[in-house]
């Protein structure tokens, strides 16, 4: 008989349930993502597979009326916990104009929505994570009780940013979550050519916060880390480091080839502990998800996702000349 | 009305708009307890409290980073790099983000920040305390970057680039601190951020620049004014993005253009405002238009004559003036 | 043995002055090379000044509580060694004398390389006006033909065309419009000229130039360099005034306190004239000239080597006895170092009270950026002949400078005549002080 870990972190079966339903959703968005890629329609693609449990874990985690996130291009787990919807993300992938993150003018995976505290995201890495400092350090000044989340890979924790944000995070006890989503690649680097210590967490001591390292296919072993550190944050003790290990199920992005630099056993193997197939069982086993309920979920993501392609496909572009506008502000 | 030196408007500026906006924040390194090395910030932590003025780690990229955190979220962050040399690992913050996101972001984002840092040589500064570095950033669509050359502009100009939404690079010349005094009005005025001023009215020769060396326009006008040469000078104010209405007319008004900067010469603002004059003057043009610079090594050195040869000032000035004025 | 100097050292890096705040030694004190002599207090450090040579310190230049420019002279001091040329050996970067202007050239081909070098704006004004270039006689270098020569020519409109025989060479310059006729000579005061600065002899006195000094040598400098001047002088009959003021003069102290001037009766004609003739309270804004609403009269007020030109707000809504009041107010002010911004602000015209010093006759340089000045000088009885005989009247001179963009001899003239029929016809019967 599997233990009812849920219940104990204070979790309903309805609130476990739906983590469970939006880390599917971002599964099959992002596989309709590729297809539409491979069949010509949108031009890139990169992925959230294989980290969704730790996105929804965080996410769910936190106050999501009132914290502020700022994710890294792979959180689409993360930005559909936080209020967007699987349109929104196609308009993205397709460019159109009522994407919400930008318009069209930026890649997909490039995330940023002010009505959802999605704080807006670049491609150089890292950039983010002293602006999640600054939003805490907003809050701290401005008496206010929410906690920011950031994100980003282990490749990007040996930025400069990282270092200067934390110590800044550290210094002046932010209520900031910096969480290190390690699938163990940055592209083609492994893990063991980025870093000289063992974990990306043992890196916290240097700036006076504790690290965690936890397991990132278990979106309830990331919930409570979280949790904890939301409370950390919210009760004036400072930031938390925050690592979520997993594994890249895909290759790093519609441009890239993995089987140039790993082996597909080494995928296949992961792929067993893909928390799509983990969470799922977790969830049979204590009686929250029937077979009929799931096979109800993957009929409702199908035409959901279908609608949302069909939409955003049908949707118009902005208009070229749309390109000069909003590099100032502008009266209107 | 009062006279202050041109840092006291800085002071001034900066204390004015925290008293009237309380999300106006001051970050930066030394600019608490010893308020700022220059002592810009002089004042601002016993006033305002190290919440409002904060010593921040000695680390450049955070301070623009977090400063543009906090001014996404709505606050109004004014973050000090103690020279503007030392700007250069806060780059990627400012050009790749700050500059951008508004666009990126389709309107939905902005950030409404000053990052103020002190340029400009003659301070025997040598290489990392003299650089001149508008020209990294002036071809940032996003970012306005204001150089004033009087205590008059700081003080108009600071408030407004404070109260300005997007990001505001605020350079002010180091050795005009103290060197440079003018009345300042009392009371609260901003002044339009992307508008050039003429300081000088004349019909001979029309000099444009900005910051110190519009001091030294100024300087060497008066002297030529003797010989009968009657120069117009306009101070550029805002060299991002440039207002070419005014440079425009101040190249048509003579037909003889000068233009100084204090950076090295190739790439540097001047060579975007001839572009501007050539476009738009051709059959107004009375002469090739003139550029007065520094040279092309990579910064001014430390020894006093090597210094000096670097540096503009007003004997090189009046002669490039005085040499287009009988072409 | 060598007498040295020590300057202000740079105390940092924007700092361009330096405050003695105590001497650490005196004259007579024997110091070693890098003892300290001084504490200086600047804005961004305090600190000792240490001494740059060994020596007996001879003379303290600056006092306690000085501010010195940093490279200015705080003390001297007497060395052992042999005087040896100390000043900097700075790469002498004198500003090349200036190239002779060379006005019109001569016509020889030859030295005129530039001649048939046309600027693309010359060559437009040329075609648009139908010039021919062939014909003008070029101010720039080589005989270069400037843009500044065909805007003179076009100005002058006679417009050398094809078909016309050459013109003199001399045409350029004779289409200058002739207007310096009337304009005195600039006096040189506190002109920078482009040669070596003079020095001082022994037993000279040198007087540093800073403050107020400063300030008001530069104001003369920017309204002689920048205004045209030009002049004029009326003479004024003011015995009536004379005899008028000095009836009630006693009783006026008595009543309230301050004295009845003269000078109030002539601040109040002069407000009043220029009510009538607002050309002369106007200002020159380049391209446009601002005529003042308001007559606001800045008064000349001496004190020592300082000058101040306080404001009469309003003066045409006052009456003499509120012109003497404003102007005692501000004469005491001026004295007692009390005046405020305000006090100082808002000038539309000058009326210099030169009479005072008992002058008869003055040029007054503009206030800048005002249009004009009027000196009011001493009274003076002098024998006028009038009504067929020889009779001794109180007589004055007024002088009125005026910027000759703003205002010509005409309009001048008319306001001169109109402050003279304002003072000659004031009496007791018709001229209330109240």
């Amino acid at each position: 008989m599997t233990e009812n870990r849920h219940q104990k972190l204070g979790l309903s079966d309805e609130e476990v349930l739906d983590m469970y339903r939006t880390m599917l959703l971002a599964r099959r968005i992002d596989e309709r993502m590729w297809l539409l890629n491979r069949s010509g329609k949108i031009p890139f693609v990169i992925s959230c597979q294989g980290q969704e449990a730790a996105q929804v874990g965080a996410s769910y985690a936190l106050d999501r009326e009132q914290d502020y996130v700022a994710p890294y291009y792979r959180d689409m787990g993360v930005v559909l916990s936080f209020g967007m919807t699987a349109k929104d993300l196609m308009l993205s992938g397709f460019a159109k104009a009522e994407d919400p993150n930008s318009g069209g003018r930026q890649m997909p995976g490039h995330f940023g929505q002010k009505s959802n505290r999605i704080i807006t995201g670049s491609s150089p890495v890292t950039t983010q994570v002293p602006h999640a400092v600054g939003f805490a350090l907003a809050a701290k000044m401005e008496k206010k009780n929410f906690v920011s989340l950031v994100t980003l890979g282990e490749g990007s924790s040996n930025q400069g940013d990282f270092h200067e944000g934390l110590n800044f995070a550290g210094v002046h006890k932010l209520p900031v979550i910096v969480m290190v989503e390690n699938n163990k690649y940055a592209i083609s680097v492994p893990l063991e050519k980025q870093l000289a210590c063992e974990k990306v967490s043992d890196r916290a001591v240097g700036y006076g916060m504790p690290g965690y390292t936890v397991d990132g296919n278990d979106p309830l072993a990331v919930y409570e880390a979280v949790k904890g550190a939301a409370d950390r944050a919210r009760s004036g003790e400072g930031p938390t480091l925050i690592e979520t290990v997993s594994y890249r199920l895909t290759p790093h992005s519609s441009d890239d080839d993995d089987r140039t630099y790993r082996e597909r056993e080494e995928v296949e193997e992961a792929k067993k502990k893909d928390a799509l197939v983990t969470f799922k069982a977790y969830l049979q086993e204590v009686g929250v998800l029937t077979e009929e309920k799931d096979k109800e979920l993957e009929e409702e993501m199908k035409s959901l996702i279908n609608e949302a392609t069909d939409y955003a496909e049908e949707a118009p572009y902005a208009e070229a000349e749309s390109a000069l506008k909003y590099v100032y502000a502008e009266d209107e | 009305m009062p006279v202050m030196s041109y840092i006291q408007a800085v002071t001034q500026a900066l204390h004015e708009e925290m008293e009237r906006d309380e999300k106006v924040f001051v970050l930066g390194e030394d600019v608490g307890k010893r308020g700022g090395v220059f002592r810009a910030t002089d004042g601002l932590y016993d006033k305002f409290g190290e919440a409002r003025v904060i010593d921040t780690p000695l680390a450049e990229s955070a301070i623009a980073g977090v400063g543009i955190g906090a001014a996404m979220y709505g606050m109004r962050p004014v973050a000090e790099m103690q020279f503007a040399d030392f700007i250069m690992p806060a780059v990627n913050q400012i050009i790749s983000e700050a500059a951008k996101t508004r666009y990126r972001s389709n309107n939905d984002w902005n950030v409404p920040m000053t990052i103020r840092a002190p340029y400009g040589g003659g301070v025997h500064g040598a290489l990392y305390h003299s650089q001149s570095v508008e020209a990294v950033f002036a071809n940032q669509p996003g970012l306005k970057i204001v150089m004033p050359s009087t205590p008059y502009d700081v003080k108009g100009l600071l408030k407004a680039a404070i109260r300005d939404d997007d990001p505001v690079l605020f350079f002010e010349h180091k050795r005009a601190y103290r060197l440079i005094k003018g009345e300042v009005p009392e009371d609260d005025y901003t002044l339009p951020i992307g508008k050039a001023d003429v300081k000088r009215e004349g019909s001979d020769i029309t000099v444009i620049t900005y910051g110190l060396c519009v001091h030294f326009a100024l300087q060497a006008a008066e002297k030529l004014a003797e010989e009968g040469i009657d120069a117009h000078i306009l101070d550029l104010r805002t060299v991002y993005p440039l207002d070419q209405e005014a440079i425009i007319e101040a190249a048509k008004k003579t037909g003889k253009v000068l233009l100084i900067t204090e950076d090295n010469k190739e790439g540097s603002i001047i060579g975007e405002v001839s572009a501007i004059v050539s476009e738009n003057c051709l059959f107004d043009l009375d002469a090739p238009v003139k550029r007065l610079a520094g040279p092309d090594v990579p910064s001014m050195p430390y020894s006093p004559p090597m210094e000096k040869y670097f540096m503009m000032n007003p004997d090189k000035v009046e002669k490039a003036m005085r040499d287009l004025a009988e072409f | 043995m060598a007498k040295e100097k020590i300057n202000m050292p740079q105390l940092g890096e924007s700092v361009t002055e330096g405050t003695i705040s105590s001497w650490l030694v005196s004259v007579g004190d024997t110091v070693e090379k890098y003892d300290p002599i001084a504490e200086v207090m600047t804005d961004k450090v305090n600190a000792e000044v240490p001494s740059s040579f060994s020596g007996k310190i001879v003379e303290l230049v600056a006092e306690e509580g000085e501010t010195i420019e940093v490279g200015n002279l705080i003390c001297y001091i007497e060395t052992e060694g042999s005087s040896e040329a100390t000043e900097e050996a700075s790469a002498s970067e004198k500003p090349e004398t200036p190239v002779e202007k060379d006005g019109v050239g001569s016509s020889d081909d030859e030295d005129q390389p530039m001649k048939k070098r046309y600027s693309p704006a010359v060559m437009r004004m040329a075609q648009e006006n139908d010039i021919d270039l062939n014909q003008v006689q070029g101010s720039g270098r080589g005989g270069r033909i400037t843009r500044k020569d065909i805007e003179k020519i076009i100005a002058s409109g006679d417009l050398p065309k094809a078909d016309e025989a050459p013109k003199p060479k001399e045409q350029v310059q004779e289409t200058q419009p002739a207007k310096e006729t009337k304009e005195v000579p600039a006096p040189q005061a506190a002109k920078q000229t482009s040669g070596p600065q003079p020095t001082a002899n022994e037993g000279d006195i040198e007087i540093p130039v800073t403050g107020v000094r400063k300030a008001i040598a530069q104001n003369m400098v920017k309204s002689k360099t920048e205004i045209p001047h030009a002049w004029m002088m009326v003479e004024v009959d003011v015995t009536n005034l004379v005899e008028y003021r000095n009836s009630v003069k006693e009783d006026f102290k008595q009543k309230e306190g301050f004295s009845l001037t003269f000078f109030s009766f002539f601040v109040k004609a002069v407000a009043q004239a220029l009510k009538e003739y607002p050309q002369l309270n106007s200002t020159w804004a380049g391209d446009k000239i601002i005529q003042r609403k308001a007559i606001n009269l800045n008064i000349a007020v001496a004190k020592e080597n300082e000058l101040f030109v306080p404001v009469i707000k309003d003066a045409d809504d006052k009456s003499i006895k509120g012109l003497a009041k404003d102007i005692t107010d501000l004469a005491t002010k001026a004295r007692n170092g009390k005046l405020t911004n305000d006090d100082m602000q808002g000038g539309t015209f000058t009326v210099n009270n030169t009479g005072s010093f008992g002058s008869v006759q003055s040029m007054g340089v503009i206030n800048h950026p005002q249009a004009a000045i009027l000196q009011v000088e001493s009274i003076v009885k002098k024998p006028v002949y009038m009504n067929g005989m020889f009779a001794a009247r109180d007589m004055v001179n007024l002088c009125l400078s005026l910027d000759h963009r703003v205002l010509d001899g005409l309009v001048a003239g008319n306001f001169l005549a109109r402050v003279k029929e304002i003072l000659e016809t004031m009496t007791k019967e018709n001229t209330s002080v109240y």
